[in-house]
């Protein structure tokens, strides 16, 4: 475990020439997006394509009396007008329930709303047109009458027996629960010299991605068979989806993912809208294309980390923390998202919060109810920013209550570097971590004490600054422990497909997706390390489900633990194949070969033997010159999925230097930094970038974003005017360093960092803040976002 | 349909185009639908995200708060035009080399909003601060990246386009 900011681990196979395991090359995909002409989902346009426009219930719950469509089918250019119920005859609604999520129920969910709309945005009735306007233009002469039904809006009586239950068949708004109690939590508080209790607030918000969902549904009644162009991270688990509720065999599905323009976990979830225009295009043997504008992305896009939490630790004065509890309610909306649930991030704050010390008592207790607002799932580091938020929120108020400072405090209860394996109190099992060397290579890179300083002559000043601090760990290469256990049709494996090209060049075929995250980059790195060519001589082929081998996608930092280690697999097993080739051209035996730049080489003395355009012109062209019955294999496939651990957990530690205007509440980020340790790095700067953009998320989250809702269930700020997201000018520098700590599950030894900025950002800025008001006097605040009022308000100023 | 619809001429990328665009019909839409430039993105509709941020007579617009029927006359030049004559190459290449982008759908926004503050930095012959790309590209979003690599990159070309000056 050495600090690294750009060179690998020891790896013997990382000698090889052509190693690009640990380099930053630059992403051979992006030369024609900074040309705008990539294709991304929203620019696809197929012949007799049309559009669908959905109208959408205004309503957060209410019955849907009557839809009259006589006027809207006459306007110009509408080809169809499909109400709920209509499209309930050609698509099956479904469920979203895990069965390792025990208890966890929802209700059937249709793709638009049959009888009862039960958030405002579900769509009730779709308009097919010749263009997108034509559409929206015959939306507004349909009549729907509505018998408006009281909402459940509050998560905190939705279990009150007044409260109306929305769905009556399941008895009451409870969708899961779960609680855990592990060491001897009464006795630990009450040997703690403190005890430290709040309340935690998160502000519920979304992944506002730049592209809105988009998708392109072309039915071939002569070939039976449905052709998705989907803006999605799992393109196999859609196709398993469409199959399953249009009642086709997978066979007859493909999904295409193309270019996409952000998704950060919006785009790897089951909707109403897309799940309808697939239906429509069945219906009308045609393209139907659906782009959502805007407005339909916030009310329709999966929201999460509505959460309120009462939290507490006990601590002594030497500073070891005894004991933490938490009592997690969090509203969902009317339904559990499919497939992947509305459980998960609930569950994932009860396993995590705690998660990097050693502390073994701890109680949690985690409710999860239906309300009539927007649907809450998995987004971007589902659950940390919340576990690690209340986790570091709790230590940085028990390290001020007894004087300590916060980063000795951690000191004291991280577990140790020399430790593992280890477990945690919640039982996640810890390969190898490195959270002591990440908080000491922080404390230098931030130069802390400097700081400290600095902060201290400035407050003499009257100018308030603070540094805030955030260890965690994040969960990454998951297992078939996460879905598969529970009986969704995601898979936790992944695939690679290598193949000589007749002028020797290679074509990798994966099953991982590509979202921006460099992934295409990762994979052609792998193989063409592992292989033995230049990166210029491998294109990569993602996000199509005829071409692909059967693969999860990209979600929980898997794409490149996970995809990466397929790929570097494959590349080798090619190399074997093409030296197999190459030593009966040579009359050489394979393992006195190797293959370098794209040149057979004799292994021991490097000198070139062969090159690849002329072993594979032998091969395609020529066979017949090679011995009888040798047949040569020039393509390769590999699979990988984790075994040896549920999780390839990760750890880091991020630190935040703020300045808070007193006067007016704002708040000014000076500079953020954070030290990750994500394994083998296969390229620095795409890591760098991934946490950067991460840390940004999880500002925002801090600082901005807020899903505001009215007690009707009314979202009041729906589009990016009010609903604010981090613009470059508010934004910090962020410097990273890494630590390497391999996993051994793979010969790559990379875990994730997908989600590593937005899990620890949010909590390290709120720490910030408090550090910095804490001379005032203020109220700790604990309710995100942090908004100018809400500082103002602790500083007693309004 | 006559008074909902308008003949127009303008040029587009250096093109003469003519077509008959409906009124209510905005500039991003149009040079989208009807002309195949993609390249140009619709991300917010009401002007706040920069997808559609593109060139109109010298000047970046929201080729989403701009309808089409108000360029009739005008030279429109979007990221497609702008990459053919080169304008942005080092740009572009700074980008690529310092994964300036992810998924790339701000990009073409992006670059065409930075290149603007190059050209006002290079006609007032300073190089722009941190601080001052931050301000100017604050009305492009970019969910992927954080904006540092973004600064990073319009920094580098800034430095680079005035040492290459002097």
């Amino acid at each position: 475990m050495k600090i690294t900011s750009d060179s690998p681990p020891v790896l013997s196979v990382l000698d090889r020439p052509n190693s690009y395991i640990g380099r930053s090359v630059p992403r051979p995909n992006l030369h024609r997006l900074t040309q705008g002409r990539g294709q991304y989902i929203s620019d696809i346009t197929l012949p007799r394509m049309t559009h669908v426009a959905f109208l959408r219930s205004p309503h957060a719950h209410a019955r849907i009396v009557s839809i009259g469509t006589v006027a809207a089918k006459k306007a110009p250019g509408v080809f169809a007008v499909v109400t709920g119920a209509e499209l309930a005859k050609v698509m099956t609604p479904w469920v979203g329930v895990l069965t390792h999520l025990k208890g966890l129920k929802s209700a059937p969910q249709h793709p638009m709303a049959v009888d009862r709309a039960c958030w405002q945005g579900e769509a009730v009735c779709a308009v097919v047109a010749k263009t997108r306007a034509q559409a929206e233009d015959a939306c507004e002469l349909i009549d729907i009458k509505y018998e408006e039904l009281p909402a459940t809006v509050d998560p905190e009586v939705a279990l009150d027996a007044k409260t109306s239950v929305i769905h009556p068949e399941l008895g009451d708004n409870l969708c899961f629960e779960r609680s855990l109690d592990v060491g001897d939590v009464d006795k630990a508080f009450a040997a703690s010299d403190e005890v430290v209790e709040t309340t935690f607030m998160f502000g519920r918000h979304t992944g506002v991605t730049n592209e809105p969902r988009a998708v392109v549904a072309d039915w071939n009644e002569g070939e039976q068979r449905m052709t998705v162009y989907q803006g999605t991270q799992a393109p196999h688990m859609m196709q398993n989806l469409f199959a399953k509720h249009l009642d086709l065999q997978e066979s007859q599905v493909r999904v295409l993912t193309k270019d996409v323009g952000g998704s950060f976990g919006i785009k790897v979830h089951t909707y109403g809208d897309e799940m309808a225009t697939v239906a429509l295009s069945k219906m009308l043997k045609r393209p139907v294309k659906f782009v959502a504008d805007r407005i339909e992305s916030f009310v329709t896009d999966i929201h999460a980390r509505d959460h309120r939490i009462k939290a507490k630790i006990g601590v002594t004065k030497d500073g070891t923390i005894t004991a933490f509890e938490i009592d997690d309610l969090t509203g969902i909306g009317p339904y559990s998202v499919y497939p992947r649930t509305s459980g998960i991030e609930a569950n994932q704050v009860v396993n995590l919060t705690g998660g990097p010390y050693t502390c073994m008592n701890y109680r949690a207790q985690t409710r999860v109810v239906f309300q009539n607002k927007g649907v809450m799932c998995q987004y971007r580091a589902v659950g940390h920013p919340i576990a690690v938020a209340v986790t570091e929120g709790l230590v940085e108020l028990a390290a001020a209550k007894i004087g300590m400072d916060p980063l000795e405090l951690r000191r004291r209860n991280l577990f140790p570097d020399d430790g593992y394996p280890a477990q945690t109190a919640t039982g996640l099992k810890l390969e190898a971590l490195s959270h002591h060397e990440a908080l000491a290579h922080l404390d230098g890179m931030m130069n802390y004490a400097g700081l400290r300083t600095e902060q201290a002559d400035l407050r003499k000043k009257g100018i308030y600054r603070g540094i805030g601090f955030a260890s965690f760990i994040e969960v990454t290469n998951p297992s078939a422990a996460f879905y598969g256990v529970g009986g969704a049709k995601i898979t936790s494996q992944d695939g690679a497909t290598v193949k000589l090209d007749a002028q020797g060049a290679i074509v990798v075929h994966t099953g991982v997706t590509e979202q921006g995250q460099g992934a295409e980059s990762v994979i052609a790195q792998c193989v063409a390390s592992s292989f033995g060519v230049s990166m210029d001589k491998v294109r990569v082929v993602t996000g199509d489900t005829d071409n692909t081998p059967y693969g999860g996608g990209t979600w929980a930092s898997r794409a490149a633990g996970i995809g990466g280690e397929a790929a570097w697999q494959a590349g080798k097993a090619l190399r074997d194949n093409v030296l197999a080739v190459a030593a009966a051209m040579l009359q050489a035996k394979p393992e006195t070969l190797d293959i370098r730049s794209g040149i057979v080489v004799d292994k021991a003395s490097g000198t070139e033997r062969l090159p690849l355009d002329e072993l594979a012109r032998v091969a395609y062209f020529r066979p017949d010159t090679l011995p009888p019955g040798f047949q040569a294999e020039l393509m390769a496939t590999r699979h990988y999925v984790p075994r040896g651990w549920p999780f390839a957990f990760t750890n880091g530690i991020q630190a935040s230097y703020l300045e808070v205007d007193t006067d007016t509440g704002f708040v000014k980020l000076l500079k953020h930094w954070c030290v990750e340790d994500c394994g083998t790095i296969i390229n620095p700067q795409l890591v760098d970038e991934q946490i950067r953009g991460g840390v940004v998320q999880g500002i925002g989250a801090a600082l901005f974003e807020q899903c505001l809702y009215d007690e009707r269930g009314q979202m009041l700020n729906g589009n990016m005017a009010d609903y604010l997201v981090p613009m470059a000018v508010e934004m910090p520098d962020i410097e990273c360093a890494h630590c390497v700590s391999p996993t051994a599950d793979s010969e790559l030894g990379a875990k994730g960092a997908g989600e590593a900025g937005t899990a620890g950002a949010p909590a390290c800025v709120m720490n910030a803040i408090n550090d910095a008001l804490r001379p005032l006097g203020a109220a700790p605040l604990t309710d995100m976002p942090f908004t100018p009022g809400k500082i103002l308000k602790a500083l007693g100023k309004v | 349909m006559s008074e909902l619809s308008m003949d127009i001429t303008l040029t587009v990328n250096g093109e003469q185009v003519t077509e008959r665009v409906e009124a209510r019909k905005t500039l991003v839409d149009f040079v989208r639908d009807d002309l195949g430039l993609t390249g140009s993105h619709v991300g917010c509709e009401h002007g706040v995200c920069g997808a559609c941020t593109m060139r109109v007579d010298g000047e970046i617009v929201r080729g989403c708060l701009m309808l089409a029927v108000q360029c009739d006359g005008a030279k429109v030049e979007t990221i497609e035009g702008l990459s053919d004559s080169n304008e942005l190459a080092d740009l572009q290449s700074a980008f690529e080399r310092r994964n300036a982008l992810q998924c790339g759908f701000c990009t073409p926004g992006m670059l065409t909003a930075a290149q603007d503050i190059l050209l006002q930095a290079k006609a007032k012959g300073a190089v722009p601060s941190r601080d001052e790309i931050r301000e100017h590209i604050s009305g492009n979003y970019c969910r992927c990246t954080g904006y540092h690599a973004i600064v990073d990159a319009v920094e580098s070309v800034a430095i680079a386009r005035a040492g290459a000056k002097s």
